[in-house]
């Protein structure tokens, strides 16, 4: 759940950044009133959001409305037209250091022939100049990648050339990269993308797993929100005007997604407390039985 | 240069070596494989085998200009190749980058880059010996002056590639995390094509501008198909082109036939056998290695 000491974290609404509130513990990431311009488009304006440390919010929203832009942005790979981003408190592209970040739909050429290991090594060092010499920093390193390996469980194909490997075990690894340098920010962009329905439910235990015990907190980009709904403290929708977060309780209700999406959508809730949408746009009928466990 | 071959193997390379020209070959041809080996295997993974390609070819009008204007060859070669790779990083980052806008681009400066040598080659009359030695490779006339030239480049161009290896090897695999990590993948994308220039422009100078492409492309190609592990396959890359070019000078010293044609036979054999025995291996299933 979210740590932040506010009195409603479940009210908080675009851009409304409550000033000078004595928090005990800085967010991690702030956008306040900012606005993105690609190619002369403007991708979306007058958003704010914060991340508490530790957090696990969802970012949804209908196809091109600017969810990747949004984790481009607080790294600093995307220009802020208007606005501000601060990162661990300082300006975007200085703190990345202490961000994992998956990009969407990343899937290595199958000619490719670098191993899982050398991927998931290029997110611990693959920054530093000059040679990796053996000693014993790089010693650690190799332990440090065998660690995240078994961390995901990629133990059993990490050695293979990454090209070679299949869509959720590429995604285990980039998440064992991701994790690399111990962040206290994980943003993963659509990380169940091209996954099937054991592995979207195993790959999102496994991010929720790590939020809770390694204290990470996690902004996940998601199509469809079934496979991580119950793990969620919060969720952002992304829309053209601007962006609305909450308690999924509040924001998965069928008024704001079908106001979000343009089509008509209902939200149901299972008898555990879970809520189920059903008939957003790609998500097929199947997803209502994910969420079959009672116990 | 053909001499008698017995079936002394060693004695034919004490009789070979007895050559300054020879000497001074087998040097050049070590520092150029050891070069196009390493910078080679960065283009073969950054899948840039075309702009290599191109940037070969632009050191024929290079040398070809060289010659016409009674300047130094090498000269030529290093003016030209590193004066295209800087076009191609220029127009590679003015568009948004694709590859198929990428290569009409490349194959645009290549077009150019044969017909500027050919016009090179009619404006300076009787050249017609040079342009083969110049398209084909030649071994015999290699100087001690240019292997300094050579061994000076090489040095400097893998101690650049020393200092940036591994962010380059993470912008090229991992390009969008390798910029959330702080790597200047736009200044490394320009840098490596400059690196690519040079050793193109090294190469040339052995195996011909048409053939550079044998020495960049197949012994990198090769070492990846048999290791995934980016350190081995550096060192096999770098062993596989040394002998290469070796074994192209040894047979090209008995044989009347351009020393390119026999690096291009060598490398491209290497690279046969070792696909069919990779490929034959790894249809057998094979068990997890832990
Ligand atoms: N470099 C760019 N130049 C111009 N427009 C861009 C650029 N990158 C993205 N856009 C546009 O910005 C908009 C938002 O893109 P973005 O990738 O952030 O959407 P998204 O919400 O992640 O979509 P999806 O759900 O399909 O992943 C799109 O309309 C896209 O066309
Ligand atoms: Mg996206």
């Amino acid at each position: 759940m979210s740590t932040a000491p506010r009195q409603s974290a479940a009210t908080r609404v675009t851009g409304a950044r409550v000033p000078d509130e004595p928090t005990a513990r800085p967010a991690l990431v702030e956008i306040v009133d900012a606005t993105v311009v690609l190619g002369g488009r403007t991708v979306w304006s007058g958003v704010g959001a914060t991340i508490a440390p530790g957090e696990f919010v969802a970012i949804l929203g209908p196809n091109g409305v600017g969810k990747s832009t949004l984790l481009k942005a607080v790294l600093g790979l995307v220009p802020l037209a208007r606005g501000t981003v601060r990162l661990l408190g300082r300006p975007p592209g200085q703190a990345n250091h202490d961000v994992g970040y998956l990009p969407q739909r990343r899937s290595f050429d199958a000619s490719l022939r670098i191993r899982g290991l050398d991927v998931v090594r290029l997110g611990l060092d693959g920054d530093r100049w000059g040679l990796p010499l053996p000693g014993p920093r790089s010693r650690a390193a190799a332990a440090r990648v065998r660690e995240l390996v078994d961390l995901v469980g990629a133990g059993g194909y990490a050695h293979r050339p990454i090209g070679q490997l299949s869509g959720g075990e590429q995604q285990r690894l980039l998440i064992a990269q991701a994790l690399a340098r111990r962040p206290r920010l994980l943003m993963l962009d659509e990380p169940l993308d091209s996954l099937d329905l054991p592995n979207q439910a195993g790959v999102a235990a496994l991010i929720s797993q790590i939020c809770r015990t390694e204290g990470v907190a996690v902004m996940i980009v998601a199509h469809d929100v079934n496979p991580i709904l119950s793990y969620l403290d919060r969720v952002i929708y992304l829309g053209q005007g601007g962006a609305v977060s909450g308690t999924p309780g509040e924001v998965i209700t069928a008024a704001t997604l079908t106001r979000l999406y343009g089509t008509p959508i209902e939200v149901l809730s299972t008898s555990d407390g879970r809520l189920v949408v059903v008939g957003q746009p790609e998500a097929p009928a199947l997803h209502t039985d994910r969420h079959p466990e009672h116990a | 240069m053909t001499g008698t071959f017995t079936w002394n193997l060693l004695a034919d390379i004490r009789d070979m070596w007895a050559y300054d020209a020879m000497v001074n070959a087998f040097r050049a041809g070590t520092i150029v494989a050891v070069l196009a080996a390493l910078v080679g295997w960065f283009m073969v993974l950054r899948r840039q085998s075309f702009a290599g390609h191109t940037l070969a070819l632009v050191g024929f009008p290079g040398a070809a200009g060289a010659v016409w204007l009674g300047l130094s060859v090498t000269l030529g070669y290093f003016t030209f190749c590193l004066a295209a790779a800087l076009v191609i990083a220029a127009l590679r980052t003015g568009g948004r980058r694709g590859y198929s806008e990428e290569s009409a681009v490349i194959g645009t400066v290549q077009a150019f880059a044969l017909a500027t040598g050919m016009l090179f080659v009619s404006l300076y009359k009787g050249f017609l010996n040079g342009t083969t030695e110049l398209l084909f490779g030649a071994f015999t006339g290699i100087t001690a002056d240019q292997v300094t030239v050579l061994a000076g480049v090489a040095v400097v161009v893998l101690a650049v590639l020393a200092v940036i290896g591994r962010p380059l090897l993470f912008a090229s695999v991992d390009t969008d995390v390798a910029r959330a990590h702080g790597v200047p993948s736009r200044v490394l994308d320009t840098v490596f094509l400059l690196l690519l220039g040079a050793a193109a422009a090294e190469a040339s100078q052995i195996t011909g501008a048409l053939l550079v492409f044998a020495l960049l492309v197949l012994p990198p190609a090769t070492a990846q198909l048999v290791t995934a592990r980016p350190g081995r396959s550096l060192a096999v890359s770098v062993g596989l082109a040394v002998l290469v070019v070796w074994v192209a000078l040894f047979v090209g010293y008995y044989s009347p036939y351009p020393i390119g044609f026999w690096v291009t036979t060598t490398a491209f054999g290497a690279y046969a056998l070792t696909s069919v025995l990779t490929g034959r291996t790894r249809s057998i299933p094979r068990r997890a290695a832990a």
